[in-house]
């Protein structure tokens, strides 16, 4: 069984205990707490040298350091604090750092509320389960042999096909139907390479609809897209050591991985409205009367300050978007406006909840919108955004990737 | 009467509250009705997401939910207290909550109520331990004589 070391401040007051608890035995996991006495708090806590307040944050260093000195037996970590702790939000960082830096265990943090549920920690519990039953497939940087990866989506089902570290073929279709769409994109992404689908030596499946295809196609590999995204992001941006963001602006809703060394350590993923998410920018280039894929470009040209476009929600955003026009403003600044108005944001409900570490990678169909990979990088203080190619099959790429060092064929 | 101390775990204020005649407020008495609670299955406290939005009675929205949570049951103690004595800078094995933020708003709560409040620095010598239980002492017997 997986033990999850658990490193947190505020759990049990919170009413969250039991669902941490529920969250890592849904994956064959563990919640243990690691030893530290009174004394030895006195002395994690001088060795440490960060003047904690709390007591509870003090026990919290006291528990890292005693992962760290060995003295407590985990085969990952799980750190967690109250949501808009401050104290608690520097400590989760700084003892995730000093994990990571002192061992080989993998970690995840989160911030939690009361109204924290077990099925909110699953992907992350599952992550760091498979992190550790994995570790060797994880710790693959190049792909081998001929393998295909398939991430089927909630908006869309993504399918490439790799050999000897290349991509030779792609599939990309919206999820209307789990099966067929998956079946159309392996045709796809096998037509003109000369294969058929027997030839392929291991299939990687992730994404919501992973344990279906999964099991229609008796995949090699099912895994959680956390750690197969994380994966195929580093690898597509050849920043597979070290730390990085990776940021996903999807049609419905976002998420933001951090990794090190190409393994996620914290999530998160949501979107309050659809102003914040690729819905508006396609609903923009509608009115804009261009198509989706000409948004960037315009945008780039343009000067978001010349047209006020700041609404949370979609439906005032789009009524902001008709008045600007209305006033006079020209094409490419009600596009630029909007690219900045999505990646604002972004910033304002996502990014402010995770430690956002240089590069950005920035993944998914929205990540060919050059205008908003512009916007979130002026938004974030010029931070350097790295887009690669195939950037929207991450998840199939991390999968095939992956599966690669499963091959069984 | 009944005090209230702080911190609100501390066995050797509640101890010599008792040895006055008074009734000490304590957390553990309050943890023990809800860890005795057959119909709440939420360990190791027993605290569940109720707690936490009880809590807002003492704490806005913004704050943590961990604050709120140990406020849904410090809180209580603190209205209910005919008096209260306040330990500062007491070492972990003395008695602790964990939070500091939520220390603060408690010796605030107990100040702010106008109830006899005996403020404390934690010992550092015997005989300030001997000076600080004598002062202790006053204060309980001196509440005894205001109650008639």
């Amino acid at each position: 069984m997986v033990k999850i070391a658990q490193i947190s401040c505020g759990t049990d007051y919170s009413g969250v205990q039991k669902e941490i608890e529920k969250a890592a035995e849904t994956f064959g996991a563990e919640i243990v707490i690691p030893e530290a006495d009174l004394d030895y708090i006195d002395e994690a806590y001088g060795k440490f040298g960060f003047n904690a307040a709390s007591s509870g944050i003090r026990l919290m260093i006291a528990r890292a350091m005693s992962i760290v000195e060995g003295k407590s037996d985990a085969d990952a970590v799980f750190i967690a604090t109250c949501f808009r702790c401050a104290e608690g939000a520097l400590l989760r960082n700084e003892l995730r750092r000093f994990i990571q830096q002192n061992t080989n265990l993998p970690v995840v943090t989160y911030s939690f509320t009361e109204r924290t549920k077990a099925d909110e920690l699953f992907i992350r519990m599952e992550a760091l389960s498979t992190i550790v039953a994995r570790k060797s497939l994880l710790a693959r940087e190049k792909q081998e042999g001929l393998t295909m990866g398939i991430d089927s989506g909630s908006t869309t089902t993504k399918v490439v096909l790799m050999e000897d570290n290349k991509i030779i073929g792609t599939g990309w279709l919206p999820t209307t139907d789990v099966i067929e769409n998956a079946k159309v994109g392996i045709k796809d992404a096998l037509e003109g390479t000369g294969y058929k689908q027997s030839d392929i030596e291991g299939i990687g499946v992730t994404g919501y609809g992973r344990l279906t295809i999964g099991k229609y196609l008796n995949a090699d590999l099912i895994q959680e897209e956390l750690s197969v995204n994380s994966k195929g992001a580093v690898y597509l941006a050849d920043h597979q050591r070290g730390e990085a963001t990776v940021l996903d602006i999807g049609g419905m809703d976002n998420k933001v991985i951090t990794v090190n060394d190409g393994i996620p350590d914290n999530f998160t993923m949501g979107g309050i409205c659809a102003g914040a998410s690729g819905r508006f920018l396609e609903i923009t280039s509608r009115r804009l009367g261009v198509d989706i894929s000409e948004l960037g470009p315009l945008a780039l040209k343009g000067d978001h300050k010349k047209a006020l476009l700041n609404s949370y929600c979609i439906v005032f955003g789009i009524q902001d978007l008709v008045t600007s026009l209305a006033a006079g403003g020209s094409k490419p600044d009600v596009a630029s406006a909007a690219c900045y108005s999505v990646a604002e944001q972004v910033y304002e409900q996502q990014l402010q909840e995770i430690d956002v570490r240089e590069p950005l990678i920035q993944v998914g169909g929205t990540s060919l919108i050059e205008g908003l990979v512009d916007a979130v990088s002026k938004t974030l203080g010029n931070i350097d955004v790295i887009v690669p190619e195939y950037s929207q099959y991450i998840g199939a790429v991390g999968s095939a990737l992956i599966v690669s060092g499963l091959s069984t064929k | 009467m009944k005090i209230a101390i702080f911190p609100p775990n501390s066995l050797i204020l509640a101890d010599l509250v008792e040895r006055r005649g008074h009734e000490p407020l304590v957390l553990q008495s309050e943890i023990r009705k809800k860890v005795t609670s057959s119909e709440i299955d939420s360990p190791p406290l027993n605290i569940t997401e109720e707690d936490p939005i009880k809590g807002l009675k003492y704490a806005a929205i913004e704050v943590p939910s961990g604050v709120r949570g140990r406020m849904a049951i410090f809180g209580p103690l603190i209205d209910e207290a005919d008096a209260a004595m306040i330990m500062e800078d007491a070492p972990f094995g003395f008695g602790c909550i964990g939070c500091a933020r939520t220390n603060e708003l408690c010796m605030f709560n107990i100040r702010k109520r106008n109830i006899p409040v005996l403020e404390l620095k934690y010992p550092t010598s015997k005989e300030e331990t001997i000076e600080l239980v004598n002062k202790i002492n006053e204060f309980l017997d001196s509440l005894e004589e205001k109650n008639g």
